[in-house]
């Protein structure tokens, strides 16, 4: 077997695994993007309406 | 690990965000803030209960020194208390502003920038032996100073000639010389201060003002812990050879721009190392020096942790999200540009950045992910909330701290310092407590019972 028919078999069963455990995958991933969908709207939810001019007005005076 | 004194201290960024067109100067919010701290008088300086100092910093900071700690994961707590008690005191601030018809909210920022490029910071204090060459010691730190930053930084959106990039460190881009003794204007890699709040002819402060201001527990363990075993490696004077940087301002301006972490930098000896390769060096050369010494168990985990987060740097940088700062952060804007479809110039992105630095946890974003399981965290929340009241055990600031607490108790005056306790009326003496090791002391001993005897 050429190195390149052996990566296409390794591909090949690759793909059949992925394909065998889909719906668990699937399921898993619709968690995970629904996890980060949640936390990214909390986050929205505790930006400022105006995030620009929020961040434009925080200024400090040099420390230390 | 050397017995040795740690302490950090924190300069808080402040901002007063009200709907109202009347500004209110910062000095009247922090008033607020001492008040809601210190109930019984008002003092822009104050020694706390629990042996931290509380005052206003150049600049109108907030700024929280934490007490005397001889170990690292203590230091981690005492640094979490302080935001804790800043956290009550915006608390309280903000509901006596409103009894007195100011309607807004006050933002504190555990971080080193503003958006106008003025940086406040995050110092580390070492107690180190008073014998040694300071200026050979200094040399033998500096790359490592410069090139920690991969695992200790916070990130930061920065904008420079209208082009948007994140930094690996806040405070890398203020850096611009390698020694010096001013932190106010040319701030430097190493420090000199030294004020040892002990016998200076025996010790002597190592005053880091290079890093950042970390959120996250594991970094702040990994940064003064990786330096502590630095630290006592050379005191010991074990070599450390061909290390030394071409230009180590360059360096560590350079290293905070690359994400990639592959782009090497000039060595004086005409080499090139990356600064992962140059933080293995170090972590080799610490391995070598402790091999056969016995170790703690604070000395096994800090050399398992500081080698899991160089491979992971190496390999699978994006898996440092719940330990390392600057990556939580990173992989979290990228989330969120990925899915809302922005870029890095979005004003929410920058609001981020800034958010995650909040103090107020049903706010900050460090807090939010916290909340949702995705921080590696250090140390438990009920030591903290202990810490709140209670001085560190095993050092000076438990004289200080039970002093306090009791005159607080029993109502009396007295003033306190670093080095020194004075209970007015109880004759001339001032207690000098030069030993920052000593947890115990008749004179103090003596001092509380007959403060309790109500005399």
């Amino acid at each position: 077997m050429s190195s390149q028919e052996r990566e296409r078999k390794r591909t090949k069963e690759k793909t059949e695994k992925t394909e065998e455990a889909k719906p668990a995958v699937v399921e898993k991933g619709k968690k995970i993007k629904e996890d980060i969908d949640d936390l990214l709207d909390k986050i929205d939810d505790v930006l400022e309406e105006n995030a620009e001019e929020f961040v434009k007005n925080y200024v400090q005076k040099g420390g230390e | 690990m050397h017995n040795r004194i740690y302490g950090l201290e924190n300069e808080y960024g402040l901002i007063f965000s009200s709907r109202e067109k009347s500004a209110i100067p910062l000095e009247r919010i922090l008033g607020y803030l001492f008040e809601g701290i210190i109930s019984n008088s008002w003092s822009s300086n104050a020694f706390l209960s629990n042996g931290a100092r509380f005052y206003q910093d150049t600049g109108c900071h907030p700024e929280y020194a934490t007490p005397e700690c001889d170990n690292i994961i203590e230091l981690v707590i005492y640094d979490k208390a302080g935001e804790r008690i800043i956290e009550t005191s915006l608390n309280i601030a903000e509901k006596k502003m409103a009894e007195d018809g100011i309607v807004g909210h006050i933002f504190i920022y555990k971080n080193n920038t503003d958006s106008a490029g003025n940086t406040y910071g995050c110092h580390e204090n070492y107690l180190i032996a008073r014998h040694i060459d300071f200026w050979r010691f200094s040399e033998r730190l500096i790359p490592f100073f410069v090139t920690r930053q991969i695992y200790t930084g916070a990130g930061k959106v920065l904008k420079e000639s209208g082009k948007t990039y994140f930094s690996i460190s806040q405070r890398a881009p203020h850096i611009n010389q390698k020694i010096s003794c001013s932190t106010t204007s040319s701030r430097s890699i190493i420090n000199t201060r030294d004020e040892p709040h002990a016998d200076a002819e025996r010790y002597r402060r190592l005053h880091v003002i290079v890093g950042d201001a970390n959120m996250s527990e594991y970094t702040t363990y990994l940064k003064v812990g990786t330096t502590a075993l630095i630290l006592q490696m050379i005191e010991d004077g074990y070599p450390v050879r061909g290390l030394d940087l071409d230009d180590p301002v360059r360096a560590i301006k350079d290293i905070a721009k690359d994400l990639t972490l592959k782009r090497p930098v000039r060595m004086e000896n005409g080499k090139a190392l990356t600064a992962i390769e140059i933080q293995r060096s170090y972590l080799e050369l610490v391995q070598d020096y402790l091999a056969d010494k016995e170790k703690d168990e604070v000395t096994k985990n800090i050399l398992i942790k500081w080698e899991y987060v160089l491979n992971k740097l190496e390999n699978n940088r994006s898996e440092l999200s719940r330990e390392i700062d600057w990556v939580t952060k990173y992989e979290l804007l990228n989330t969120f540009m990925t899915e809302k479809g922005c870029d890095w110039d979005d004003p929410r992105i920058a609001m981020m950045d800034l958010q995650y630095h909040d103090i107020k946890r049903n706010r900050g974003i460090y807090y939010l992910l916290d909340k949702e399981g995705l921080i590696e965290r250090i140390v438990e929340e009920k030591d903290i909330q202990h810490a709140i009241e209670y001085p560190p055990q095993n050092t000076r600031a438990k004289l200080r701290g039970d002093f306090i607490r009791i005159a607080n108790m029993k109502n009396r005056s007295y003033s306190v310092d670093w080095t020194y306790l004075k209970l007015d009326g109880y004759g001339e003496e001032t207690v000098l407590c030069m030993d920052p090791f000593a947890s115990s002391d008749r004179r103090i001993e003596k001092m509380l019972s007959y403060i309790f005897s109500g005399r």
